[in-house]
């Protein structure tokens, strides 16, 4: 029974893990771009979900599309108003520009954190589960919302797997990440490409921020930690590999759900983390990453 | 000297007094508010502060000078507490400093208190510590004040609550402790192995959490595993998380103790109602009369907010009349004459009869316990408002469970 309470519950960490991860490690992969305000968006995405599907009481269904929304503004907005600008700054050496994005990006991040944290207060919320309700699952009592939370998990990165290997566009962005250059060289446009990424980001941000405000809660306070989380999967399973990444993200949940079992939810963390310095140490590129 | 000149000196003497006098009378009498505004019991010192300060200073103000407050965000940061209580005393001349809801924050304060002689009244936080360091050095630290109940105390009125409701009502006979791990709660936790057992409630475990925890899945598996009747919590810098998963993962054991997030109407919304029927610890509750000044100071707080004030509300505003009550009688603004004044504090308020404990007492200068003074209420949500259970003298509902908690068999 324990087994089997560790497999589903690892199961559903682990797939939001993932979900909340992806973005992350798919706009660096493409743009080269460390968004340290990954964690703002997620958030974001959470809190407008909460306040229109609850406060508003417009129902969770309409949330999850407000917070969807949302999501993408805060994407765009990231890009255009925080990461562009520094790309295209002349003032700002080239060999400089991946420090001053992430600076940017780590303050930009900051900036979500207050003004969400004056505009809803930073005591946490949860965001409405689509379904309520459990089933039992051999004995196992399991809250229905998780499973459909994994279940469009999966679908999300099915997607995403569909559209980068079997779209022009997402061959485009393949290429992007490859060699921007020879991108450029054929007649591509870069910043055409860049927004796409950044759009399907802000989806990817949207939908993992909707999911994980209704499995783990969400507010102002948790930005530093969600991102903390995604940066340390990203790293674990290596920089821009969407593969490594999904493995890191089992592996970290899995190694946390059994922590919090079998010795005890105070630890959690700690585990995964010994096992990020042991593999920077001996593989610093990551799981299965190539830079 | 010529009898002209001397006139003259005399006259200059005392308009120059009359000047004084009317100046400090226009003078605002400055009261520091150090919380934590992102947090729903931090925000309630606030604005609990703001309410009594407005209609004090309608009143024609303390001694005929008006009220300022100053409050300020210490964001749960000690460094920033400190340095806020720092200005607050030198620079704004604050002539005492109330609120802190985190009691790491407030232990971090209380030397600068006494290093600085300044009146500082606590009203959220909760920890033993922080009246057991009056206690320690009396001479030295008398300008503290612990205007809320120590954890202790609000161990006593869980278990006697827990005794006339859980145990008298539906037989229940077993508990699992369920705390958060923070200063507060260790003498919670402590209170709550002595009381509860002589309440009725045998403690089958005592479980702590990190209050960053996420996933209480693990820890509710455990509690299950025991089949304990009831989970007695201790919980204020968590809340939502915890309620939420309780409710949908339908865990079929009842929720009480202290869940100090709950007592706030907003935490209803917060938690997409998963917290019906959990049972919290609180000062008072929506529509419950403790003294004739209750209900006039929830009303216009609910009038003025929008929202019914959390537990550090009341406190709050009980803090700043009894520091009206104080300064008024010592007739001075001076630390020493209103903390001895302070100290003698008799008066009826929003939460009880308010008195401090003396010096002899092991809690020195914290809100006196017991049926007259202050013991707080246990509310319950139901059906998205707040009933109060207990004391039964002023209970409006009885307490009903979710259709998922599993009651024992005699109830």
């Amino acid at each position: 029974m324990l087994a089997l309470q560790i497999l589903i519950d690892g199961f559903a960490i682990s797939t939001l893990y993932a979900l909340g991860a992806l973005g992350f490690t798919l706009i660096f992969g493409v743009s080269g771009v460390l968004n340290l305000a990954h964690g703002g968006l997620l958030v974001v995405a959470a809190m407008i979900a909460w306040y229109v599907g609850t406060s508003l009481g417009h129902g969770a269904y309409w949330g999850a599309l407000a917070g969807l929304g949302a999501a993408i503004v805060a994407s765009l907005l990231t890009y255009g108003g925080v990461v562009r600008p520094i790309e295209r700054s002349r003032a700002i050496p080239p060999r400089e520009r991946e420090l001053f994005v992430l600076t940017a990006t780590l303050l930009w991040g900051v900036m979500i954190q207050e003004a969400l944290a004056y505009a809803f207060t930073n005591s946490p919320v949860t965001v409405k589960p689509l379904i309520a309700g459990t089933i039992n699952i051999l004995g196992v009592r399991t809250p229905i919302n998780e499973l459909l939370i994994a279940i469009i998990a999966w679908a999300v990165m099915g997607c995403l797997w569909l559209l980068v290997n079997r779209t022009k566009i997402g061959k485009r962005l393949l290429a992007a990440s490859i060699n921007p250059r020879a991108l450029t060289l054929l007649g591509f446009e870069l910043g055409t490409i860049y927004l796409v990424v950044w759009l399907i980001y802000g989806v990817l941000a949207g939908i993992a921020g909707v999911l994980l405000g209704s499995f783990l809660g969400t507010g102002s306070d948790y930005i530093p930690d969600l991102t903390g989380s995604a940066f340390t999967i990203v790293v674990l399973g290596g920089l821009g590999s969407v593969s490594g990444t999904l493995m890191a993200a089992y592996v970290v949940g899995y190694i946390e759900t059994l922590t919090a079992y079998l010795i005890s939810p105070s630890l959690r963390d700690v585990p995964a983390l010994i096992l990020l310095i042991i593999v920077l140490y001996v593989r610093p590129q990551g799981l299965l990453g190539r830079r | 000297m010529s009898k002209k000149l001397c006139t003259a000196l005399l006259a200059s003497a005392a308009s120059l007094v009359v000047a004084t006098a009317v100046a400090q009378a226009a003078t605002p009498l400055v009261i520091g508010i150090t919380t934590e505004l992102g947090t729903i019991p931090g925000k309630a010192i606030a604005n609990g502060a703001t309410l009594a300060a407005d209609q004090i200073n309608a009143s024609g103000g303390v001694d005929g000078r008006q009220i300022k407050l100053i409050i300020e965000d210490d964001h749960l940061s000690t460094t920033d507490a400190i340095r806020s209580f720092q200005r607050m005393v030198k620079q704004d001349h604050a002539v005492a400093v109330v609120g802190t809801f985190v009691s790491e924050v407030a232990l971090a304060l209380e030397p600068w208190a006494a290093r600085l002689h300044e009146p500082y009244m606590i009203t959220g936080a909760a920890a033993n510590e922080l009246s057991e360091y009056v206690h320690a050095d009396y001479k030295a630290r008398q300008y503290i004040f612990h205007a809320y109940l120590p954890a202790a105390d609000l161990a006593r009125a869980v278990c006697d609550a827990s005794k006339q409701t859980l145990v008298d009502q539906f037989h229940m006979t077993t508990a699992v402790v369920m705390s958060e791990d923070a200063a507060w709660t260790k003498p919670l936790d402590a209170g709550y192995d002595k009381c509860l057992p002589t309440a009725g409630l045998k403690v089958l475990d005592n479980i702590r959490f990190a209050p960053n925890t996420t996933d209480f899945t693990p820890i509710y598996q455990k509690i299950e595993a025991l089949h304990p009747n009831v989970i007695i919590d201790g919980w204020a810098h968590v809340g939502v998380q915890p309620t939420v998963q309780w409710a949908e993962q339908k865990v079929p054991i009842a929720m009480a103790g202290i869940n100090a997030q709950s007592g706030s109407s907003v935490f209803w919304k917060a938690t997409n109602g998963a917290t019906e029927g959990v049972i919290t610890g609180n000062t008072s509750a929506p529509g419950v009369a403790i003294t004739p000044k209750t209900l006039p100071f929830t009303d216009a707080y609910q009038k003025k907010f929008g929202i019914s004030p959390a537990y550090s509300a009341y406190s709050t505003f009980d803090a700043i009349y009894a520091l009206k009550d104080a300064i008024e009688r010592a007739k001075s603004t001076k630390p020493l004459p209103i903390v001895d004044q302070l100290a003698k504090t008799d008066m009826v308020g929003t939460q009880g009869q308010i008195a401090f404990e003396g010096p002899s007492d092991k809690f020195t200068h914290a809100l006196k316990y017991g049926p007259k003074y202050v013991t707080g209420v246990a509310v319950q949500w139901q059906k998205g408002e707040q009933k109060c259970i207990w004391p039964l003298n002023l209970a409006n509902a009885k307490p009903a469970f979710p259709s998922f908690v599993k009651l024992p068999a005699k109830s």
